[in-house]
């Protein structure tokens, strides 16, 4: 992160700061004003109450739940595998890297979650990675666009553009993919896939670049951004900050180095970590995670096993088949995987009695599950730790003495997503 | 009375102001299709009449570049319902988008736009105090944003109104002291006598450069344009000071702000960039024949519509400043800078003199 420090900064919030202290002792009256559920800076539904003197906020009260759709029950009554279609609507922004996730929790309960094959190893590796870009591109987009520089967006849309399409090439849908499976995949990738993947990546660094120019190093950014929403190293601890919200504050923690699962230990990246933990440094953190993860790509695309076609046909799947579906041929021609068809597809993945908790490096922080089984094809309880809903916990804190002008920048450097908060 | 007065000038209120108007629908039209260039997309390209497309080539050509979006949008905007909230201050609330076009128009009449066609100077009114007219003018078109922010009886444009005023008395101060300078060096505040100065003498934006650079940011900052819409501010106050209009009331807003920013393109081309003259092709005399009279408009409008691109194309690049950093700017930067360029200049001349 040397880039931030060589810039001159007059750090105008603390101006704003001592500002509004000198004024405390003229009486005032306090206004409450109702940001959201439905503000352009609010992302979806997220409220604000907001007591103000004058501009300045002296007060701050997220309001959550606006999205409540009660994920967590649902999957009390449904298979594993029922439930990874709502995975996609948790961080909308990156369905694949929650499918992941939700997969690798439920793999855990199996024991099989490091017994995955390679392939499907890579190929979930470098689905998480084109998600983390995605996310983090339209948290640019939006967080540009919060700050005024609303061009930032399209320019982003038009990248996030090419990772749908993968998807799509992928699992078939562009948003939700529901492409994992209880131990492995829906189906491997196409034989292109991995030609276009290289080819996103060498065009997404020009257009990451252009970005840059606008942004990075301009004025007015650096003046809206620097000091503004500053969580210290202890703040964000103490209120269980995880992502790049924890990293912006200058804690080196990434569940993908600290907790390695699936093929991240193979793979050469760094986890960039900011210094000061005010909005620009979240702003940079993750700039820098979108070029660590062309990075991830990159090595990905050379060691993955099979290669980009596949023709050693390397299995996507884990060969048991009280786990993964056996393959239709199988199903019409043999008794056994008849049997293991019909129950894994009425009963569901058998899992053993137990609790287990999976965290995720996902774009947002760490997507955590927890889930308590009795046995059987159902879970008895599972609980999503949403990151969305752990870092906007922080605003409370971190929004008195900020202007109006700063909640957008504040809420944009957070950048969170309300389906995965509300779930 | 000078009948031949009246009815020249009655002639030209109303061609400039249908100009004015025409230039202002399709300056919202420019603002999209711009928009749409710098972010890579098409922009509007499908409004027409149905008769249009029986026109060969023109007709697709000008449903392409969006020439109808224009009659579209003010339709839309006449006929949508015209709501009133209740508990508005309603002689404020109607009263507010009046005021904030009014000025803006009002703004241009001390303009040259053209030098002379046949015995008619091209200018509605030739005030000598034209300059200090302008700011007196300009100053007023703040009143329609604060008014519909206190009228509005809501909160988010109440704090749009606010944003307004504290805007205004940054912004405004170093704007009337940028010009000072080139008051000193053209030794005159009639804006025509500014443009015969400028005609012999060469552009004044060689002279005063400071004081281009402080007009135009005040100037962005007076249009109420990014990086300085505080008072709108999409993404913070959700519209601000026009949340809570409808229909044509609320037309009229983004009305003035284009007619505002057409008056100080206007300014700006007259102050430094000597207005209606080119300083080849005898562009620089004043018009002998209807040609070179026309040729001077055309001039004048030319530069102008430059600095129309110049305000969409900062308008799209550039991030949001936040209120308090345009009041620093205004105060601790401006202000000196402006004080210091007045102080210069004065020195110079007095040296060269």
């Amino acid at each position: 992160m040397a880039v931030i420090q060589d810039i001159e900064i007059r750090d105008s919030a603390a101006r704003t700061a001592a500002a509004a202290e000198e004024l405390q002792d003229v009486q005032g009256e306090r206004m409450v004003l109702n940001m959201g559920p439905s503000h352009p800076a609010t992302h979806g539904v997220l409220r604000i109450v907001l007591e103000l003197d004058g501009e300045v906020i002296t007060k701050a009260d997220p309001d959550v739940g606006y999205l409540h759709r009660g994920d967590e029950k649902i999957a009390e009554n449904m298979t594993y595998t029922q439930f990874i279609p709502y995975t996609d609507r948790l961080d909308y922004l990156a369905p694949l890297a929650s499918n992941v996730a939700y997969a690798l929790a439920v793999e855990k309960l199996l024991g099989i979650h490091e017994k995955l094959p390679p392939r499907c190893q890579y190929i979930r590796v470098m689905c998480c990675e084109l998600s983390r870009i995605s996310a983090h591109l339209l948290g640019l987009g939006a967080f540009g666009m919060d700050a005024g520089a609303i061009t930032i967006f399209l320019l982003t849309f038009t990248e996030r553009e090419k990772i749908y399409n993968l998807a799509e090439a992928a699992s078939g849908a562009r948003l939700t993919t529901s492409y994992t499976r209880i131990g492995g995949l829906m189906r491997d990738i196409p034989p292109n896939w991995c030609a276009q993947v290289k080819q996103f990546c060498d065009e997404f660094e020009v257009a990451l670049a252009e970005v840059e120019t606008l942004l990075t190093r301009n004025r007015i950014w650096v003046d809206r951004l620097r000091d503004v929403g500053v969580v210290s190293k202890k703040m964000a601890i103490d209120y269980g900050l995880s992502g790049p919200n924890l990293r912006g504050s200058g804690v080196d923690w990434d569940l993908r180095k600290n907790q390695p699962y699936l093929c991240y230990q193979d793979l050469e990246f760094d986890i960039p970590v900011g210094s000061v933990g005010d909005s620009y440094d979240r702003y940079m953190v993750r700039q820098e995670e979108m070029r660590q993860s062309v990075r991830i790509l990159r090595q990905c695309l050379q060691k993955i096993p099979g290669g980009w076609g596949n023709e050693a046909k390397k299995p996507v799947n884990v060969a048991d088949g009280k786990i993964t579906l056996p393959s239709k041929q199988k199903v019409l021609s043999s008794m056994e995987e008849l049997i293991h068809q019909f129950m894994l597809v009425t009963e569901g993945v058998n899992c053993p009695p137990g609790e287990i908790y999976f965290g995720h490096e996902n774009p947002k922080g760490e997507l955590g599950f927890y889930i308590n089984s009795k046995g059987g094809g159902t879970p008895y309880r599972l609980k999503i730790r949403s990151p969305s809903f752990v870092n906007l916990s922080i605003l409370g804190e971190v929004l008195p003495g900020c202007m109006i002008s700063d909640v957008p920048v504040v809420l944009g450097s957070l950048d969170f997503v309300m389906g995965e908060c509300d779930r | 009375m000078d009948w031949n007065f009246i009815i020249f000038s009655v002639v030209k209120v109303a061609v400039v102001f249908g100009v004015l108007m025409t230039m202002v629908a399709y300056s919202v039209m420019a603002e999209r299709k711009i928009a749409a260039w710098i972010q890579d997309r098409p922009g509007p390209n499908r409004v027409a009449p149905p008769f249009v497309k029986y026109i060969p080539v023109l007709g697709p050509f000008l449903t392409r570049i969006g020439f109808f979006q224009p009659l579209a949008d003010g339709l839309k905007s006449f006929l949508k319902e015209d709501f009133t909230p209740g508990g508005v201050k309603k002689i404020y609330f109607w009263l507010a988008p009046a005021v904030a076009v009014v000025p803006a128009l009002m703004t241009v009449a001390v303009i040259p736009f053209g030098s002379v066609m046949g015995s008619q100077k091209m200018v509605i009114a030739d005030l000598n105090v034209g300059i200090l007219y302008t700011f007196g003018i300009v100053s007023l078109g703040v009143y329609g944003i604060v008014l519909a922010g206190y009228a509005a009886n809501s909160k988010f444009p109440f704090l749009g109104g606010i944003r307004a005023s504290a805007q205004m008395i940054s912004y405004e101060i170093a704007m009337g002291m940028s010009v000072i300078p080139v008051l000193l060096i053209a030794g005159n505040l009639n804006l025509s006598g500014i443009i015969t100065w400028q005609a012999t003498h060469g552009w004044l934006i060689c002279y005063a450069p400071i004081s281009f650079v402080i007009f135009i940011v005040s100037a962005l900052a007076e249009t109420n344009r990014t990086p300085f819409d505080f008072a709108e501010a999409e993404q913070e106050l959700a519209g601000g000071y026009n949340v809570e209009y409808s229909s044509m009331k609320f037309a009229m807003f983004p009305m003035g702000e284009y007619a505002a920013m057409l008056a100080s393109a206007g300014m700006m081309v007259t102050l430094f960039f000597g207005g209606w003259t080119l300083p080849f092709w005898c562009l620089d005399q004043p018009a002998h024949s209807l040609g070179m009279g026309l040729a001077h408009i055309l001039v004048f409008i030319a530069k102008m519509l430059f600095f129309m691109v110049v305000f969409i194309w900062i308008r799209w690049m550039v991030p949001r400043f936040r209120y308090d950093q345009l009041m620093d700017l205004g105060w601790r930067r401006f202000l000196p800078l402006a004080l210091a360029n007045i102080l210069i200049t004065a020195i110079a001349l007095w040296i060269w003199s």
